[in-house]
């Protein structure tokens, strides 16, 4: 199995822990992935789909906004098989959005994302659906991913190079020895057993369940489990994405994807990731929203009402909670070593975003290798990745 | 309001002689889909559970079931679609090795879409023949052409509904001749020779009795039993002029 290099034990199968397994595997690691269900169950798999431009983060997060569109560019190359690539707009609705738009297109330039004003009329021209009382808008190289299949390229590519991937497999605890991580004690859920997997380092990448598998290792992360209600319609309003141009809020995004649209989303903030009851005034508020591009919206069929935890980046300590402070949150990510905990070699990611996972499995993957001493350089900005569908028809099971 | 149901769930694991169901009463809003209450068995009743879900939008296609003996996606299948206080027996999918409870192995499935070569992406307007050659640009101009995402979602309805599947295992199944058809008609750069060939044969194109369970059975508007027909009207001149295009 793999490279020859120190073996890792990857937790969690959504869009972060298969481009860290993929990475690890490149650079020569031996990996294994245990993922308690299937593959992009958590978070990962109910996101909206979007492949960020970045013009989103463009004016509240600059740092954001330039990973987008960085990550933006690499994946188009890399992954040729998972990508609807017709671009997106921001579309002013209000006189406010109008004035807002100067900020943003500075924003956009300083990050590097390109962009395209475009009048009323050219947008009405391009997609005849929209509401005619828009003002105005900005093209930006947003596009559509399927979250499944993202993950899926990922691990089909890191089980070409030797990695395991264990899906139906619990992390019951990470096994530590005087102060050092020595693997993680697993229940296989096919077939209901138990099992010990001995590993150099563990990365937890359990998304908003971080925070438990750590605890198991007395370990803490600092989570903020921030839920959005997302819903789809079986319409295809636009061929491009479409955002609402102001600062971020509440269903400002409508994201088409083969003959459906998606408006996305609401935020708040649960304690429990496993089951999350959706507020039906969220729901109304989305669709709403949802009529203010697209007249009809309200009335169309739904085709899958759903909500996950967004895995955010939280405070080391304590902080007092306010009315929408989690979306003032960062979007970026942190990869947290738990050596001054007594747990070396455990390594847990919180924060980030399906766009750029790739870059945060390199930031990782570089931290997990200098502290095990086998640095080698990161080779993902180049590699294609293989088709989704390899996952399932070169499966190593153990 | 709230919806009540009972759901008798399949359940098998690795050594068990024969698979056996479970009964779960749970109670979810009106508003929600048969894989919230599979989820909320799970989470609230019984943790061994094991079931296939990622979108929950039927933009994946893991989820893949039936219920009382039709095959759906419970993503998008509201529970409104059973009686209040009713019991819904839920059974994984026929024609696919069966690993544990609810889920399934798509291991063969995918060869067969592999062998078909179908790639997911359409570079081209409704019915164009494909441009794969030209990349679209980053920021794409006004009248660019659409890049898609193929409709099937290779969640495996159709084999599971189709009576031939049953019955000839080494069958290619309705998804991936639909896919053939697809990429016969927007070859995206892949040889039609190798597509034709990987269809005509017994355990192809000709295997399929007309049933259209398939066509019944898809959540994603593919209609495989209508492209299988046209594949046999047309399919074989296809390959026979790919075939002298070779020579």
């Amino acid at each position: 199995m793999g490279g020859g290099g120190p073996h890792v034990v990857v937790v969690g199968a959504g869009s972060t822990g298969a481009a860290i397994a993929h990475d690890l595997a490149l650079r020569g690691f031996a990996v294994t992935v245990v993922e308690r269900g299937e593959v992009g169950s958590g978070t990962t798999g109910r996101n909206h789909g979007l492949l960020h431009s970045g013009a989103r983060y463009a004016v509240t997060d600059p740092v954001a906004a330039r990973e987008c569109i960085e990550e933006n560019l690499i994946l188009r190359k890399i992954m040729p098989e998972g990508l609807e690539l017709n671009g997106g707009y921001f579309i002013a609705l209000t006189p406010e959005d109008m004035d807002f738009r100067q900020t943003f297109l500075e924003g956009c330039e300083a990050a590097g994302i390109p962009t395209r004003e475009l009048t009323k009329e050219q947008l009405l021209r391009m997609e005849p659906r929209l509401s005619p009382k828009i003002l105005g808008g900005v093209m930006v190289p947003d596009g559509v991913f399927e979250p499944y299949r993202f993950c899926l390229s990922f691990l089909a590519s890191a089980q070409a190079r030797g990695a395991r991937v264990l899906t139906y497999h619990e992390v019951e605890g990470v096994l530590v020895e005087g102060g050092r991580t020595r693997g993680v004690q697993v229940r296989d859920r096919i077939r209901g057993r138990e099992l010990t997997i001995t590993a150099d380092a563990v990365v937890n990448a359990a998304g908003p369940w971080a925070a438990k598998v750590a605890a198991t290792a007395g370990c803490r992360v600092p989570l903020i489990l921030a839920p959005g209600v997302m819903i789809a319609v079986g319409v295809r309003y636009s061929h491009r994405v479409v955002n609402r141009l102001a600062p971020p809020g509440d269903g400002d995004i409508i994201v088409p994807q083969r003959f459906t649209s998606m408006i996305g989303t609401t935020s708040w903030t649960v304690q429990d990731a496993d089951l999350i009851p959706i507020p039906p005034d969220h729901v109304e508020r989305m669709m709403d929203a949802g009529e203010a591009f697209f007249p009809g919206f309200r009335r169309q069929p739904k085709r899958g009402v759903f909500a996950v935890a967004r895995p955010l980046v939280g405070p080391e300590e304590d902080q007092a909670e306010g009315e929408g402070f989690e979306r003032a949150v960062t979007r970026d990510f942190a990869c947290k070593h738990h050596e001054a905990e007594g747990a070396a070699g455990l390594f847990s990611v919180t924060g980030g975003k399906t766009t750029t996972s790739r870059l945060m499995a390199e930031a990782v993957v570089d931290q997990v290798g200098r502290w095990l001493g086998f640095e080698r350089p990161c080779q993902t900005r180049t590699e294609v990745l293989l088709p989704p569908r390899r996952f399932f028809t070169e499966r190593v099971v153990s | 309001m709230s919806w009540r149901l009972t759901l008798k769930i399949h359940r098998w694991q690795p050594g068990d002689r024969a698979p056996y169901y479970d009964h779960f009463t749970v109670e979810v809003p009106e508003e929600a889909y048969v894989l919230d209450a599979i989820e909320k068995v799970w989470a609230e009743q019984d943790r061994s559970l094991a079931f296939r879900h990622a979108c929950h939008h039927a933009s994946c296609g893991s989820c893949g079931l039936r219920v009382n003996g039709r095959e759906k996606l419970p993503c998008i299948t509201p529970v409104t679609d059973y009686p209040n206080g009713s019991t819904i027996q839920i059974d994984p999918l026929r024609h696919f090795p069966l690993v544990r409870d609810l889920v399934v192995d798509m291991g063969p499935f995918s060869q067969a879409m592999e062998a078909v070569r179908f790639s997911i992406i359409r570079h081209a307007s409704e019915g164009v023949p494909d441009a794969r050659s030209s990349e679209p640009p980053i920021l794409p101009e006004e009248d660019h052409e659409a890049t898609r995402f193929e409709n099937c979602l290779e969640c495996g309805l159709c084999v599971s509904a189709c009576p031939i599947a049953g019955s000839a295992l080494n069958y290619l199944g309705p998804a991936a001749l639909a896919a053939a058809e697809r990429m016969l008609v927007e070859p995206r750069g892949v040889d039609p020779l190798a597509v034709w060939e990987a269809i005509d044969h017994d355990d192809g194109l000709w295997r399929c009795h007309g049933a259209f369970e398939c066509s019944a059975a898809c959540p994603s508007e593919v209609d495989p039993a209508a492209a299988i027909m046209r594949l046999r009207r047309y399919g074989p001149k296809v390959g026979q002029v790919a075939r002298q295009q070779r020579r």
